[in-house]
């Protein structure tokens, strides 16, 4: 295939971005996304004519899997491009066209700025568990795993919560960079396990308040997060997050 | 080691080993390198105690170390099933596993603490399968009679590691444990012969700083992408294991690869890493290849499809082979078959790949069970290959995917510089030559949440004497942190041709043909020239983009490949040392007729801990023999 990219280039947190244009020529539709980037950053390190090496694209990635959530991009408008249920690493050459035009853009939110190219900063994610979403047992505290039998379908749901990647998508999505989708799935995959019950409404607090003080805007459930969720974590759990830890306003 | 019986080693060492005291425990500086499950969980044990740790790691958050992959299951010897399972058994299995190249008091001690993880985890609030009682669910593993795997769908390693993460936060939050993302480890410093502190790069600013420690922990993983295409996270290196290696720090049988059978095949060139699919899968598939040459020849050239070949001209060939375990033999057993019948010629897709089928399965269960078990990964494999795996076999091929090899360590974790540990894939301790599938996480949690946070402490409690160092004012922090600059501007100015990939990738050839599965001697010896003559290149023809001062993922790159050249040589010299077939090491002099490895145990029962002795002089060996004594050893058979 061959394609048009047309890629935000930065310098670093303080300079001015802008995008350029790169095309790219033969690249194989079994390819992923990121070996796609791959080959036009072997291109740019290999250009002649230019005998300062060309800077290649700077972007995040690790496991190309699917699973560290290290990966990014917005591309062509959506956050892990278009596929669903997908991260960018696990995105293929085939769903795009010979000839396609392809935009990338970082993450884009006040939450998360950008630090090179396509390169973004989500510490604050980290900040926002550290305030509480944990469950506070020293190592070697523990009871029998057997012990507290956990119902199968309150440890599927659970489980589901927990799946999430940490990759920001969901705040790049929405419109006032919210971070209510990953913060709701903390709180309840932990307030749905007799373990994590005990400090449910003190962790819920606690998340929130990190969350405002860090620059993310408010939830007005508009949705766009769940559609761009790679790993599908539902907007019931906002609806939990409301229902039984903010509406209530149960104080800590 | 401990003396005595081998089930009351810990115990009596727990027993008798110095503690530090509350007091003096805020007064000492831990280092830990790394955030996966070793490092994650060790930072955060440490820091409960009341040390004060300094945590790093490569990526942006901890919760991205390379364990978050993991997906399959982690081993515990708790028997809830009621089939037999015990401490000793899980012992027996990993000994067994590792073809008798481990050594005992250890992996006893790891299958004894195996059931505190399972308890420590459910307490953290991870949610592994459960039944309908509410009670933890169990699947079997390659290498084992019983069914001892805990699990969390097939996102295990991601469970865990996000338990152990929580625990970290909680201690980042309290003010005991200090976090640096984005940093890597450039160098070891020692003074006075211990372990005394790292040298590190900011990857976004560049900047090298110096940090003190009283003791520096290795839980860094492992140096699979040596191969450059592993199923390794494409960060994973071996830098801080190598690094510590030129410093002193002996580096024990690093020929012991594992090459996992399941993984989806490779698409061409542009490849950048191979996805494993977990070995979960062979609990229910079946793995074939076409009976005749010819109808394999009919189905690479897409002339005919699996499914129209009838049972009788399907070769089952683990079922035929290894009637007992069939398609659950350990790993390596399972990869060399496969690589035998495609270089016989019966592979399918492009040669180099055979069939994985849940056919019988689906039949069986039906699809709705299949895709319970194993959904996920059924979506990962359709997304990357484009076939439906409910209806078209798999198919899969063996790839890199672990490391047993590492730093040489101690009963205590300790590695041969006082002061410097080493934990989780980075040291070589439990595996042996193989390790079984669902035991490195294991091990990681082990090592971080059982076994260091107790060994460090008999080191330690000699330390209290030890001030906390200005590092500017220690000659041997500002020589090292020289030498890093050195190294940087030495990369820089070689201004050649090649980019780093690109000798990465051809290192990778070099090491799957001639030090990857079916080893020669005569191979051995042409890849260590071949090794030696990319160095070379290397140095003179390597183009590093960019600046110094900022964001620069090729210098990073180049960095790891730098001493991903040494290691590649230092494994094909292991390699061709042992001259025997053991677990993941396969010398084709040394097989039986039927063509399964030949163990020598008469002369290479020891663990070969390698000598650093200059970049271009060969590596001195010292030999750690192996007795057995709880266990009986034996010809490893699955038949
Ligand atoms: C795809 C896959 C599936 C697997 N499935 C299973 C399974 O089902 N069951 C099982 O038991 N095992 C499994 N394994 C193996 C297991 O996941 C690993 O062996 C284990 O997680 C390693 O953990 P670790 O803590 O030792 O290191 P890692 O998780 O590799 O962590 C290394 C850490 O060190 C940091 N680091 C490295 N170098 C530096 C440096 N120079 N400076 C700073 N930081 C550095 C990294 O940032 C990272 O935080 C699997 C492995 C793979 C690849
Ligand atoms: S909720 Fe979904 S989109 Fe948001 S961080 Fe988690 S996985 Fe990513
Ligand atoms: S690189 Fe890990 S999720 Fe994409």
């Amino acid at each position: 295939m061959d394609l048009t990219l047309k890629v935000w280039r930065q310098e670093n947190a303080k300079a001015k971005g802008k995008f350029e244009k790169y095309q790219i020529k033969n690249i194989s539709p079994d390819s992923s996304f990121l070996e796609m980037i791959d080959a036009l950053n072997e291109q740019l390190i290999q250009d002649d004519k230019d005998p300062v090496a060309k800077e290649p694209v700077a972007f995040d990635h690790d496991c190309r899997e699917g699973i560290c959530g290290m990966c990014s991009l917005y591309i062509n408008g959506r956050a892990h491009g278009p596929d669903e249920e997908i991260t960018t690493c696990q995105l293929h050459m085939r769903k795009f066209k010979d000839g396609d035009t392809i935009v990338i853009e970082p993450w884009r939110a006040n939450g998360f700025p950008v630090i090179k190219d396509l390169m973004v900063d989500r510490q604050a994610f980290d900040k926002i568990l550290q305030s509480g979403g944990f469950i506070s047992a020293n190592t070697g505290n523990a009871p029998d795993a057997n012990a507290i039998p956990i119902g199968k379908d309150k440890a599927e749901e659970a489980m589901d919560a927990a799946s999430c990647i940490g990759c920001g998508a969901c705040v790049a999505t929405c419109k006032n960079s919210s971070a209510m989708l990953f913060v709701a799935s903390k709180v309840s995959q932990l307030a749905l396990l007799p373990q994590g019950k005990h400090e449910s409404v003190k962790r819920a607090h606690a998340m929130i308040a990190k969350m405002d003080e860090l620059g993310f805007g408010h939830c007005t459930n508009t949705g766009a997060c769940e559609v761009e969720c790679p790993k599908g974590i539902s907007l019931d759990h906002i609806a939990r997050l409301n229902r039984e830890f903010l509406a209530a306003n149960l104080m800590p | 080691m401990p003396a005595g019986p081998i089930a009351e080693k810990w115990t009596k060492y727990k027993a008798e080993q110095d503690l530090v005291n509350p007091a003096n425990k805020r007064k000492l500086d831990i280092i830990v390198v790394g955030t996966g499950l070793g490092g994650a969980a060790a930072a955060a044990s440490l820091g409960e105690l009341g040390f004060k740790v300094k945590n790093f790691c490569y990526s942006d958050s901890p919760r991205r170390a390379h364990s978050i992959a993991a997906q399959g299951g982690i081993n515990a010897a708790k028997n809830y099933q009621n089939d037999g399972d015990s401490i000793y058994r899980l012992f027996y299995d990993t000994v067994k596993g590792g073809d008798y190249r481990a050594r005992e008091g250890n992996v006893y001690r790891l299958a004894e603490v195996s059931n505190d993880i399972i308890d420590q985890c459910v307490t953290q609030g991870v949610p592994f399968a459960r039944d309908y009682g509410g009670y933890l669910d169990n699947r079997s593993f390659g290498g084992a009679l019983v069914s001892r795997t805990f699990y969390a769908r097939g996102q295990t390693g991601q469970q865990l590691l996000l338990g152990a993460y929580g625990a970290l936060n909680r201690q980042i939050a309290a003010g005991n444990v200090t976090m640096h993302v984005r940093t890597e480890m450039m160098d070891l410093v020692v003074v006075d012969g211990k372990a005394r502190g790292i040298i590190t790069r900011d990857l976004i600013t560049g900047e090298l700083n110096s940090h003190f420690g009283h003791a520096v922990v290795l839980a860094t993983g492992g140096y699979g992408n040596v191969f450059f295409l592993s199923t390794n996270a494409m960060g994973s290196n071996g830098s801080a294991s190598y690094k510590a290696y030129k410093k002193g720090a002996m580096f024990a049988n690093p020929s012991f690869v594992q090459i996992h059978p399941t993984c989806i095949p490779v698409h061409g060139d542009a490849q950048s890493k191979l996805t494993l699919m977990s070995e979960s899968l062979r609990n229910d598939g079946r793995i074939w290849v076409p009976k005749e040459k010819e109808d394999a020849d009919k189905i690479r050239k897409g002339e005919l499809s699996p499914l129209d070949l009838p049972e009788e001209k399907r070769d089952y060939y683990l079922e035929r082979r290894y009637p007992a375990f069939g398609n659950l033999v350990p790993r390596d057993v399972a990869s060399r078959a496969a690589k035998e019948r495609c270089d016989a010629g019966y592979g399918v897709g492009s040669g180099q790949a055979v069939y994985l089928d849940f056919a019988d399965a689906i039949g069986r269960l039906g699809k709705a069970a299949i895709e319970a078990r194993y959904g996920n990964l059924f979506q990962m494999y359709e997304k990357i290959v484009d076939t439906n795996p409910y209806e078209l076999p798999m198919m899969i091929y063996p790839a890199i995917h672990y490391t047993m090899g590492g730093t040489w360590v101690d009963y205590e974790l300790q590695t041969t510089i006082p002061g410097l540990f080493s934990i989780g894939e980075a040291n070589f301790s439990d595996h042996g030559a193989n390790r079984l599938g669902a035991s490195a996480l294991m091990q990681g949690l082990a090592d971080g949440y059982f076994v260091l946070p107790y060994t460090i402490q008999r080191y330690l409690a000699d330390q209290i004497g030890v001030a906390r160092m200005n590092t500017d004012e220690v000659p041997e922090f500002n020589t090292v942190k020289k030498d890093t600059k050195t190294l940087i501007d030495k990369l820089f100015a070689v201004k050649g041709k090649r980019s780093v990939d690109s000798i990465h990738k051809e290192l990778g050839h070099i090491m799957w043909n001639h030090v990857g599965m079916g080893r020669t001697a005569e191979g051995l010896k042409e890849g260590i020239e071949m090794i030696k003559k990319l160095r070379k290149e290397f140095w003179e023809d390597v183009r590093i983009p960019g600046k110094e001062n900022s964001i620069n993922p090729e210098l990073e790159k180049a960095c790891r490949l730098a001493d991903f050249l040494e290691l590649g040589e230092l494994m094909a010299q292991d390699a061709l040392h042992r001259n025997e077939s053991c677990g993941g090491h396969f010398r084709e002099e040394y097989k039986t007729p039927e063509g399964e490895a030949l163990r020598d145990d008469k002369n290479f029962m020891y663990v070969a801990a390698w000598e650093f002795q200059g970049t271009e002089n060969p590596a001195k060996l010292h030999k750690e023999s192996l007795s057995y004594e709880a266990i009986e050893v034996k010809t490893r058979n699955y038949k």
